[in-house]
């Protein structure tokens, strides 16, 4: 089993409305934050022979599904060893 | 003939009833379909409703675009048959790739529910009886109804003639207004105000007759697409 993480955010150029409500937020609260893109995250667990069959499975996904390529763009990679905060 | 008009239920639709009941009152013969079929029960024409499809999970149409009955409805399109998409069911058109563009959320982030004036653009079968210029009035609620397509493929669309309405004012940001839009065809239409919430004077207006008119028009002649 291989872990892969999908990153889908807004491509550059597209209004992100929620990335821009979440700075003007912040920015009302003083933090001195002047930019916010709001994507998405996805862990997919795929049964593959390697781990490079197992990205070449979650670009399609990514591509075909997760992702709308008119207006996001997405990044996969081998989930590293995260430590939950 | 009465022609059948196919209404898909997905869960989480929630016009749909909606819809079957103003396909009877336009003289159609309505036929409830079911997303995990992957039969069209004989429909002549098909409208896919609006509401909040698998809870509007990933992003809204996505998965619905993905499911039995609109691999169906993909054949039905691609052999000219015609296909309405309403609110949500435009988002599904979208995701499923039978419309252009995609619907993102309102520039504003906020819920809109109320009238909205829609100018028409050009004379079309999906609009019998009216013409450029005139005015549609129909009613929008809608979170994600921000149309969007890149300057060119907007070009594209204008020179095919595949935009039939516009906004007046553009309650969501839409990008050059556009409300209503066809495929290259011309058998598949969506948008995301509601014509079946528009079809007795008593509730207001009655214009959304027309586009369910041009809705089982396309049906007798696909042709005239």
């Amino acid at each position: 089993m291989t872990r892969v993480t999908v990153t889908v955010r807004p491509k550059e150029g597209i209004l992100d409305p929620q990335g821009e409500a979440l700075r003007r937020s912040l920015a009302a609260g003083g933090q001195p934050v002047v930019a916010v893109r709001a994507g998405k995250v996805f862990d997919v667990e795929i049964e593959a022979a390697s781990d490079a069959e197992a990205l070449a499975l979650a670009e399609r996904i990514a591509g075909d599904v997760l992702a709308n390529p008119l207006i996001e763009e997405h990044r996969v990679a081998l989930a590293a060893e995260e430590r939950v905060g | 003939m009465s022609i059948r008009v196919g209404v898909v239920t997905f869960p989480g639709s929630c016009d749909d009833r909606d819809a079957l009941r103003a396909v009877e009152l336009v003289g159609g013969e309505p036929a409830p379909l079911w997303h995990a079929d992957d039969d069209l029960q004989g429909a002549d024409a098909v409208i896919v409703p609006g509401g909040f499809s698998y809870g509007d999970y990933l992003r809204p149409g996505a998965l619905a675009a993905r499911s039995p009955v609109m691999r169906a409805i993909v054949r039905h399109a691609r052999d000219g048959g015609p296909v309405l998409g309403v609110c949500n069911g435009f988002q599904v058109l979208t995701e499923a790739g039978l419309l252009p563009g995609v619907l993102r959320p309102n520039a504003g982030l906020r819920f809109r529910c109320h009238d909205v004036a829609l100018r028409v653009q050009r004379p079309s079968p999906w609009l019998p009886e009216r013409g450029p210029g005139d005015l549609l009035e129909i009613p929008m609620k809608h979170h994600d109804g921000c149309y969007f397509a890149d300057p060119a493929s907007v070009a594209e669309l204008d020179h095919h003639g595949q935009v039939l309405l516009r906004y007046e004012p553009n309650p969501n940001g839409s990008v050059d207004a556009i409300a209503c839009v066809t495929n290259r065809e011309g058998n598949v239409a969506g948008l995301m105000p509601h014509p079946e919430h528009a079809v007795d004077p008593l509730l207001g207006s009655a214009d959304g007759r027309v586009l369910l008119a041009g809705l089982l028009g396309l049906a007798r002649t696909p042709a005239a697409a």
